[in-house]
């Protein structure tokens, strides 16, 4: 009974800390602008299918596809598995779905159990390719210290679940052995046994088997619930880490996909507000000193700081995993300039993170002295991108980093006229001949003549 | 032998009562860049040799606006865009063929928004439908016999709007061995020029990105690297130089290629 109550608690808690954090997230990312994201529903179901749910781009790396998705059905499928050890923590009984699984449990149970070896042997490859392989995109500046470390968290954590899982199957499975042998002499179940029907099959777990042989009854018993509450305090801390961490991205990964861009890569957002005073400016009948409302907020151009991108930019930095695919794709990148793709999501999502500290303690956005632009992103980096594309192409769960990277030249451009001098005389050229180079407009035509020359 | 061209401005056409089939939006490059004007003369000559009814706008062209905006300059880009679209729409015009991949992403999706919505295609597609219909035929495709032929997607041709196949397509006509680079189509590297690049100088690193792609392209021993995008050209060709290598591969336009292996060129 004690440990059904405590149980319940440690439950709750873990519920109740996600839950908090869920809404702090949520809170941060609707600091963002407005944008719709729900026309075309078919199709964005379907991109969802097919990219989250089935990892269509995961697999454009064959051997990290493969390797993940081992994790990711595994973790699916395990969960079934842990749904079970939930309700035995509440009601206190041991294997609930045994008892009307039949052969379907044990197959069930068996194939976890596969599943569970491949994800503790995909963890471990991981492991290595992170950490001793000299892969190019796990050491790129941005993952030092802490992203590294999470990384590394999650993998080793992973494995020691995968680890309890099995172990406690496997005194299980020892347990229930007792139960046979002492049914098959007739003698009676002593009460802290008769938790341990026969029920499974364990093709892994029955290898760990000599580890606990040795072991007495009351032994096996403690080695058992160890595991037992190891596993499922582990998930439960696991639950409460994620939102913190970059492995948000098994949650977030879903919407993420579901508000994808849907329009063509290189199309980039036409700026309504423009829109509205080219059209004044070009229009003769309008009436040159309309004022606007006088209420009417300033109009800002282009983006500064994390609350003049849209939700949808901030839902992008908290769905990041930091894969660095993208970064590894980057032209700029892969020619040794300051520009990472990848560290442009990361940035976001650390200032949005700060800028929702300030909202935490202030209850508003406080100017902090600090934005994104500058703080965390310089305009080097910004003016090394070639709007190619190269890095949402590569995303395995549309992640739009160049939108980003455009808004916050915007700002450059429109609020401070700030750009290489190069780019400003290209401005002007396009302003005064109608072409980014100095020649006259009128000199357009000149091919025509050198055509029959 | 080539023929003489008289080039239609949609004034002309109009003023004479005619309507042309098809607008060809030359862009800055194509009209001002001495190596993208053979490009551009390249198209006109196979325009006219199909029979297709086109015009060009002449001097009412203007920038269509994209490196202003990829710059992050919005107010140029619409001021541009306005203008051009106030000329295309008083011609009502319908459709548009372009020999820039800048020009074609723009026009096609950037423009509707703002009131102008045309039919745009980029000069490989209409180059490859010409020759499905026939109406350019290639006889002396067989001079490129035994030739390689590799060819470098432009991101705002490929990624930015999924057109891989059409220059593709194109080449199969000519008689030569199309090879692949390692990164092609949607895994193709930039050539360096886009999102105002190429009238800027590039961020400190070890590699030009130009370099870089024009590595790939030399890898897979290419008599001939073909592009579809001027700018994609410039880079190339500069990339070649690069590793002095001008002498034993030629950087051309899908549209040279197949004016050349048509005879249309003037020699
Ligand atoms: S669009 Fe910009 S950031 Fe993305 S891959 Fe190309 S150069 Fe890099
Ligand atoms: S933006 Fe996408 S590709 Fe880049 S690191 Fe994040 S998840 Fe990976």
């Amino acid at each position: 009974m004690i440990a059904q109550i405590a149980f319940v608690l440690v439950f709750a808690a873990g519920i109740f800390l996600f839950a908090r954090r869920v809404r702090e997230i949520r809170r941060n990312i609707s600091i963002g602008q407005a944008v719709d994201r729900t026309d075309r529903k078919n199709e964005r179901w379907r991109t969802m299918t097919m990219v989250a749910l089935g990892q269509s781009k995961m697999v454009a790396r064959p051997i990290a596809g493969f390797l993940h998705l081992l994790v990711y059905v595994g973790f699916v499928l395990i969960n079934i598995e842990v749904l079970e050890i939930v309700l035995d923590g509440i009601t206190g009984h041991h294997r609930l779905f045994a008892s009307f699984g039949g052969g379907v449990y044990d197959a069930l149970i068996g194939a976890f159990e596969i599943l569970a070896a491949l994800v503790l042997i995909a963890c471990v490859v991981f492991l290595i390719r992170r950490n001793v392989i000299n892969i190019r995109r796990f050491r790129m500046k941005e993952m030092d210290g802490w992203p590294k470390s999470d990384a590394n968290i999650i993998l080793v954590a992973e494995v020691l679940l995968m680890f309890a899982l099995l172990s406690m199957n496997a005194c299980d499975a020892l347990l229930q052995g007792k139960v046979a042998e002492l049914m098959a002499a007739g003698q009676e179940i002593p009460e802290a046994l008769s938790h341990y029907i026969e029920a499974g099959s364990f093709p892994v777990s029955s290898m760990l088997q000599p580890l606990y042989a040795g072991m007495d009854v009351d032994g096996l018993i403690m080695t058992e619930r160890f595991m037992w509450w190891f596993h499922i305090i582990g998930i439960l801390a696991f639950l409460v880490y994620v939102p913190y961490s970059k492995h948000f991205h098994i949650i977030m990964a879903f919407p993420n996909t579901w508000y994808s861009k849907l329009e063509p890569k290189g199309q980039m957002t036409n700026m309504e507000a423009v829109t509205n005073e080219v059209k004044l400016m070009l229009d003769p009948s309008a009436d040159p000193y309309a004022a606007p409302p006088a209420d009417a907020a300033p109009v800002k151009f282009g983006a500064k700081d994390v609350q003049d991108l849209t939700w949808k930019q901030l839902f992008d930095s908290y769905t990041c995993t930091e894969c660095g695919r993208c970064s590894s794709e980057c032209p700029a990148n892969q020619t040794g300039k300051l520009l990472s793709p990848r560290k442009i999501m990361m940035d976001t999502r650390d200032r949005l993170e700060e800028v929702g500290k300030n909202i935490q303690s202030d209850g508003s956005i406080k100017d902090d002295g600090k934005s994104l632009l500058r703080d965390y992103i310089s305009e080097e980096e910004l003016w090394a991108c070639t709007t190619c594309n190269a890095c949402t192409e590569a995303c395995p769960v549309n992640i739009d980093p160049v939108s980003i990277i455009l808004d916050l030249r915007r700002h450059l451009i429109m609020e401070e006229s700030k750009s290489p001098e190069s780019i400003t005389s290209m401005f002007n050229n396009v302003e005064n001949n109608g072409a980014p180079w100095a020649f006259p407009a009128a000199d357009r035509g000149k091919w025509i003549e050198e055509l029959n020359a | 032998m080539a023929e003489h061209i008289t080039v239609p401005t949609v004034a002309q056409l109009v003023s004479a009562g005619e309507v042309p089939e098809i607008l060809f939006w030359v862009g800055c490059s194509g009209s001002f860049d001495d190596r993208a004007k053979k490009i551009t003369k390249a198209i006109v000559r196979i325009l006219h040799h199909a029979g297709v009814k086109y015009a060009v706008l002449g001097a009412e062209e203007t920038c269509t606006g994209d490196p202003a905006k990829r710059a992050g300059n919005e107010f140029l880009f619409q001021m541009q865009a306005m203008q051009n679209i106030m000329v295309l729409n008083g011609y009502e015009i319908k459709k548009i063929v372009t020999g820039c991949p800048h020009c074609f992403n723009i026009l096609k999706n950037e423009y509707p928004e703002l009131g102008g919505n045309y039919e745009v295609m980029h000069h490989t597609q209409l180059i490859n439908d010409l020759i499905k219909e026939g109406k350019l035929a290639i006889k002396g495709g067989e001079s490129f016999k035994g030739r390689r032929i590799t060819f470098h997607d432009p991101c705002y041709l490929g990624r930015a709007n999924d057109v891989y196949e059409a220059p593709r397509e194109a080449l199969q006509a000519l008689d030569a061995e199309l090879v692949e680079m390692r990164r092609c189509k949607q895994k193709g590297l930039c050539c360096g020029a886009g999102g105002a690049q190429m009238f800027k100088e590039a961020e400190p690193g070890n590699k030009e990105v130009n370099v870089e792609r024009t590595e790939d392209a030399l890898e897979v021993k290419p008599n001939v690297i073909a592009t579809g995008c001027p700018f994609c050209n410039t880079m190339m060709t500069d990339g070649v130089k690069n590793f002095e290598k001008e002498d034993s591969v030629e950087v051309k336009d899908v549209a040279e290629l197949i004016a050349e292996a048509a005879d249309l060129l003037p020699s």
